[in-house]
C-alpha cells in the first residue's frame, strides 16, 4: 500500500520542532478624557498635564487619576517646553525596524512643573556627552505636521542652560 | 471517596459591598482607569470606607481585550495604592479574583479585600481574540469564533433531546424582560419567544436572541470578615466557593453537560439547603439549560432576575457581576440563599460556583 510507504517516509523526517501560526489583532484605542487632553495638547505643540487635587502632584500624561491617591485629576496644567534629564541610556544595539542611527540616547525627561518624567529621544549631542541633570528642550515637527501623537515631538536637545542640581530631581529617578 | 470529602466549614466572609458601571455597547469616552474610578468610589462609599480600610486588592482582566500591555497594572491607578498595598491579579473574570481574595481571607491574617474587574469588549474583534484562548497548535490556527463553538454545543444539546430552539428563545425572552428592572442592563426589552423565533440564524441553531451582547463594563466587590463584616453592612455570607476546569480538547468533552460545574457545586455545597435565586453566567441562552442541570436547580429557583449575561456580558466582569447581583438579592431581602456562577473558556470549559446566604 502506497500510504504505508508515505507514512514510513514521514516518520524518517524526525519530530516537528517548529510550527508557525501567524497572529495579528487590530484594536481601536480609547485614550479617555484625560489622555485626550494631553494628545490634543501635542496637536497644538503643548505639553498638558493634570494636577491631583489632594497631593498637588502634576502628572504628564495623566490617565485621569492620581496613582497615589486614587482620585480624579481634573485640573489641567500646561507644562514648560523645557525639562531635565533625570536618567538615560545609550542605545548601541541595532534591531529590526530601527529608525534612528545608533548610538542614540533614550532619556527620562522631567518637564519643568511636572512631578513625573517621561521617555524622550535626545539628539543634537554626541552620545558620550549626555549626563544626568542636563537641561533640554522639546523640538517639535513643523506646525502643519502636528498631530495628536507623541510623534509631534521630534526629540529633545540641550538648551544650553547650566545642569540642574541633583537635589532638584533626585526624587524622580 | 467524594472529591469534596475533606470539605470544611470556611471562615465566614461577607460580600460587604458591590458596584458596577452601567453596561454599554461601547464606552469610547473613558479609558479603563476612568471607567473604574467611579465604581471603586461607589463600592467604598456605600459602606463608608476608604482604600485605607482594605488589606488586599485583587483584580481580574485580560490585556488581550484592549491590546494594551500591562493594562492590569495601570488600572491600579483607579484605586491609588499609597501607602503600598498587597495586590494581585488574575488573567480571568473577576469572579476568580474574588476566589483568590477569599482564599487569602481564609488564612485569617487579613479581614478585608477589594476585588475589581474591567472588561472592555469593544476595542478589538472578539471573534479573533477569543480564538486565541484555544489549543494553539491544532485549533487556534483555524480561528474558530466563539459563536460557532457555542453553536456546536447548542446543536449537540438539541440532538441529545435535551432542548429545543424554542427553549433558547424562551430563556432569551425572559432574561431581557427581567432586565427591564435592571438600570445597569445593556439590552432590555419585552419580546415574546414566538416572535424571537422569527429571527434569522447567526450560526444555526443559534439566532441573534440566543447570543450575548458585546459589552463594555466594570465591577467591584468588597469582601469583609471578622468584625468588619458586621460593622460595614448587613452580612451576605459566602458559605461555599469552588471552581473546576475541564480538558482543553473540545472533542474530548460531552458539550451537553457540565461536569466541572457539577463538581464545583458539590464543593460549594449548593444542595446543602434550598436555593431561592441563581445568577448564572450563561453567555449563550442554551448554556443556561446545561448549567441549571449541573447545579441541580429545580423549577422553583428564580434564574437571572438581573437579566443575566444575555442582558449585559462584559468580558472578565460578567462573572463577578453574577456574584454581586445574587448578593444584592439577599441584602435587599428578596432572597435568603442564592447561588452565583461564573464561567470561562469555550463552551463552559471552566466554572466557578459561589453559595451565598443571608442571616
Amino acid at each position: 500500500m502506497a500510504d504505508r510507504d508515505d507514512t514510513a517516509a514521514a516518520g524518517d523526517l524526525g519530530p516537528v520542532t517548529t510550527l508557525a501560526t501567524p497572529i495579528r489583532l487590530d484594536f481601536e484605542f480609547t485614550p479617555g478624557v484625560a489622555q485626550s487632553r494631553f494628545l490634543r495638547g501635542l496637536e497644538r505643540g503643548r505639553f498638558i498635564g493634570q494636577r491631583c487635587p489632594k497631593c498637588g502632584m502634576v502628572y504628564v500624561p495623566s490617565r485621569g487619576s492620581c496613582p497615589t491617591d486614587g482620585v480624579p485629576t481634573t485640573e489641567d496644567v500646561e507644562l514648560a517646553n523645557v525639562g531635565t534629564v533625570t536618567t538615560y541610556c545609550v542605545v548601541n544595539v541595532p534591531f529590526a525596524g530601527q529608525s534612528i542611527e545608533i548610538p542614540y540616547i533614550c532619556a527620562q525627561v522631567l518637564l519643568d512643573g511636572a512631578n513625573i518624567s517621561f521617555m524622550g529621544l535626545i539628539q543634537e549631542i554626541p552620545a558620550d556627552q549626555i549626563r544626568m541633570g542636563m537641561r533640554v528642550e522639546a523640538v517639535w515637527v513643523d506646525p502643519d505636521r502636528l498631530t495628536p501623537s507623541l510623534a509631534s515631538v521630534r526629540y529633545f536637545r540641550p538648551n544650553g542652560e547650566p545642569d540642574a542640581d541633583y537635589e532638584s530631581f533626585k526624587e524622580y529617578l | 471517596m467524594s472529591a469534596v470529602a475533606g470539605r470544611r466549614t470556611p471562615r465566614p466572609v461577607s460580600i460587604a459591598s458591590f458596584a458596577q458601571a452601567r453596561n454599554v455597547r461601547r464606552d469610547d469616552e473613558h479609558n479603563e482607569v476612568e471607567m473604574l474610578m467611579p465604581v471603586v468610589a461607589e463600592v467604598f462609599g456605600t459602606i463608608g470606607i476608604t482604600k485605607d480600610d482594605i488589606d488586599f486588592i485583587c483584580s481580574g482582566s485580560t490585556d488581550y481585550l484592549i491590546g494594551g500591555p500591562f493594562s492590569f497594572v495601570t488600572a491600579l491607578d483607579a484605586v491609588g495604592v499609597w501607602p503600598p498595598k498587597s495586590e494581585s491579579h488574575v488573567e480571568m473574570d473577576g469572579a476568580w479574583a474574588l476566589y483568590e481574595a477569599w482564599v487569602l481571607l481564609q488564612e485569617g491574617e487579613i479581614d478585608a479585600a477589594l476585588v475589581y474587574c474591567f472588561g472592555r469588549s469593544s476595542p478589538g474583534n472578539l471573534n479573533e481574540i477569543l480564538a486565541l484562548q484555544l489549543d494553539p497548535y491544532y485549533v487556534a490556527p483555524l480561528w474558530p469564533d466563539p459563536v460557532s463553538l457555542a453553536a456546536l454545543q447548542a446543536r449537540a444539546l438539541i440532538d441529545a433531546g435535551k432542548a429545543t430552539e424554542a427553549d433558547f428563545a424562551a430563556i432569551a425572552s425572559r432574561s431581557r424582560r427581567d432586565a427591564l428592572d435592571n438600570p445597569k442592563a445593556q439590552v432590555a426589552n419585552d419580546i415574546p419567544a414566538e416572535k424571537l423565533l422569527e429571527d434569522e440564524y447567526i450560526v444555526s441553531p443559534l439566532r441573534r436572541h440566543a447570543l450575548p451582547p458585546i459589552t463594555d463594563g466594570v465591577a467591584a466587590i468588597v469582601l469583609a470578615a471578622g468584625d468588619k463584616a458586621r460593622q460595614w453592612s448587613k452580612p451576605v455570607w459566602i458559605t461555599g466557593l469552588d471552581h473546576r476546569i475541564e480538558t482543553h480538547s473540545l472533542g474530548a468533552r460531552d458539550l451537553t453537560s457540565s461536569p466541572s460545574t457539577a463538581r464545583a457545586a458539590e464543593g460549594a455545597g449548593v444542595s446543602d439547603g434550598p436555593i431561592d435565586v441563581a445568577e448564572i453566567h450563561a453567555p449563550f441562552a442554551h448554556q443556561e439549560i446545561i448549567l441549571k442541570e449541573a447545579l441541580g436547580l429545580d423549577e422553583t429557583v428564580v434564574v437571572n432576575p438581573s437579566g443575566g449575561p444575555l442582558a449585559a456580558n462584559p468580558l472578565m466582569s460578567a462573572g463577578l457581576i453574577r456574584i454581586g447581583e445574587a448578593a444584592t438579592r439577599i441584602s435587599s431581602g428578596r432572597a435568603h440563599r442564592a447561588v452565583a456562577h461564573a464561567t470561562s473558556g469555550p463552551c463552559l470549559q471552566q466554572n466557578l460556583v459561589c453559595v451565598l446566604e443571608g442571616e
